[in-house]
């Protein structure tokens, strides 16, 4: 859970401390492709795993190919911030009931916990049948895969407060609406910040697999993975993949940074004096 | 015993102590688990008093202050308080980190409701008093142990309580800190005339700041002694630790009352007992280390 040294680390070198080990990740990734496309692959197994300058050589400069993808990765972004916005309004009301009596938390804390176990794959075709297999299907989905953790670390945080701090606030005579505004919320933000982050990731990932599922209307860039799949277009599928991939890391990066901003922020740590 | 004996008489003498502004009776607290936390507890805080509890750790002192600050329900017994305004002061600082130290000490105000500006200059008022002028826009990471601890004093003070309970707060401090912390409290305990209940497990920081001080059993907790502490204030630091500052008659509290008794018909000279050249100078001694 969020503590201090994360934010410390702040004040050094943010070139050294982020950017080097980035680029020696991204360096490591693409030498051990090219060593799997020559060395592990023979010739004639090659299109398995096609080298990395053959995917972007036969991608990127192929309108007919990269206008349609990126189409489909703007569709999936908005199905990801969508449903991203709703699981985080869901999961932060309901930690907020939750919070506020014990009995409100020992009946829905369980749902969910059941929402979060079913395996989601399990559940998809249902949503299809029920929500049919579109737009707001892959909203569905997404939602419920981002919303664990914004519910489990929104109540998480909401907890935190110290036993001698609630006193203060009795003390005070506080009502419970200045208790959840001036104490819980605010104790909260860092764990909020963190369930931010993962359920960001986690709704790229609800996004991409409900439009794999639900191909209904403009396609995603989970749906051209699937027919890519089907035609064996290894280019092509390569080419998604580092999209989504890319996707991915851009959505959890902006939300670090942002929690490492706020939080810093919101604890004076960054202020100078 | 005749330490009661010497308590009724201090009492009697003492003007003050006629608005009693806590009072407990027969006060016992059982916890659901069956633990007896406090036994019959008999307790009065006049105003203008300060009094300090010691014993043990877990005979109840915090029990009792969570009692008698209405955070806990006593299991027998009654608790009467005579103040507009009750604070209370934690073993932690209990700051909001989220918060500069003026917000902090705002939020007292804000909880009450009450205008922005007056409520602000309330805070800053109550900051300066502590020592913490400049340091209003800190954030508690920002701050020491010891600065944490004068926030959360100011926060108790900023709504001029009647009655001021203190739960061990200068127990997390270090030694020099601690001496330092102690010497202000009882500056601002004669200034804004608060009556104080301070629980501390440190005799010599009991006998330094009160005016009486009660001594606690081990579970289930129990007053068995009540020691009062005749000194006029203000009191050098090291009073209460080192014997040599004392007048060689005040070595014993029990010698010194008769000697106090009589510095107090002499009226004036009451105060010049702590004035005499030995005190000044160990007081200026310590004063000196404290600000190094």
């Amino acid at each position: 859970m969020p503590s201090g040294p994360r934010v410390v680390r702040l004040r050094r070198g943010v070139v050294v401390d982020k950017v080097l080990p980035t680029v020696a990740a991204i360096l490591g990734i693409v030498g051990i492709w090219y060593l799997v496309s020559y060395v592990v692959l023979s010739a004639d197994r090659r299109f398995l795993l096609p080298p990395p300058h053959e995917v972007l050589g036969s991608t990127l400069g192929n309108p007919n190919i990269m206008n349609p993808m990126l189409a489909a990765l703007w569709q999936t972004v908005g199905v990801a911030i969508v449903g991203l916005a709703l699981a985080v309004v869901i999961g932060m009301t309901y930690a907020i009931l939750m919070s506020q009596s014990r009995w409100v938390e020992k009946i829905l804390y369980p749902y969910a916990v059941i929402l979060q176990t079913i395996p989601i794959l399990a559940l998809t075709p249902l949503i299809g049948i029920w929500m049919g297999y579109g737009f707001s299907a892959r909203i569905v989905v997404c939602v419920i895969i981002a919303l664990f953790p914004m519910i489990s670390n929104t109540l998480f945080g909401l907890m935190s407060a110290t036993p001698a701090a609630h006193d203060l606030f009795t003390l005070n005579r506080a009502t419970p609406a200045q208790r959840l505004r001036k104490l819980q919320l605010p104790a909260a933000l860092p764990a909020i910040f963190t369930g931010l982050r993962n359920a960001a990731g986690l709704s790229v990932i609800g996004a991409i697999v409900g439009d794999f599922f639900f191909q209904q209307g403009d396609p995603g860039i989970g749906g051209l993975l699937r027919t890519y799949t089907l035609r064996l277009n290894m280019d092509a599928l390569f080419m998604a993949i580092i999209l989504t991939a890319v996707f991915g890391v851009v959505v959890f990066s902006v939300f670090a940074a942002l929690d490492r901003i706020v939080i810093g922020r919101w604890f004076g740590s960054t202020d100078r004096r | 015993m005749s330490i009661d004996a010497v308590s009724t008489t201090s009492a009697a003498q003492r003007p003050l102590s006629m608005t009693r502004t806590l009072v407990l009776d027969g006060v016992s607290k059982q916890f659901d688990t069956g633990t007896v936390a406090l036994e019959d507890v008999d307790l009065t805080v006049g105003a203008g008093d300060f009094v300090s509890v010691v014993g043990p750790s877990g005979c109840g002192k915090s029990t009792l202050l969570r009692l008698a600050s209405g955070l806990d329900a006593a299991t027998t017994g009654s608790i009467e308080v005579n103040a507009h305004s009750t604070s209370y002061v934690f073993q932690e600082a209990t700051l909001l980190e989220w918060r500069s130290a003026l917000k902090n000490v705002e939020l007292v105000g804000e909880l009450s409701g009450g205008l922005r500006s007056e409520r602000r200059a309330k805070a800053q008022e109550a900051l300066d008093l502590v020592g913490l002028t400049g340091f209003e826009k800190q954030h508690p990471r920002q701050l020491s142990g010891g600065m944490r601890m004068r926030v959360s004093i100011a926060r108790a003070l900023v709504a001029d309580p009647d009655l001021a309970l203190f739960d061990e707060p200068f127990g997390a401090l270090d030694e020099i800190t601690r001496l330092h912390m102690q010497t202000e409290l009882q500056k601002l305990f004669r200034l804004k005339e608060f009556a104080g209940l301070f629980i501390t497990h440190s005799v010599s920081e009991a006998v330094y700041l009160s005016t009486r001080v009660l001594v606690m059993s081990g579970r289930p907790g129990r007053i068995v002694a009540d020691i009062p502490i005749p000194w006029s204030y203000p009191r050098p630091p090291s009073c209460a630790t080192n014997p040599s500052s004392r007048p060689s008659s005040a070595r014993s509290p029990r010698r010194w009352e008769s000697t106090h008794e009589r510095a107090r018909h002499d009226g004036p000279r009451d105060r010049d007992l702590w004035q005499g050249p030995r005190v000044r100078r160990g007081h200026r001694a310590r004063g000196r280390d404290l600000d190094a």
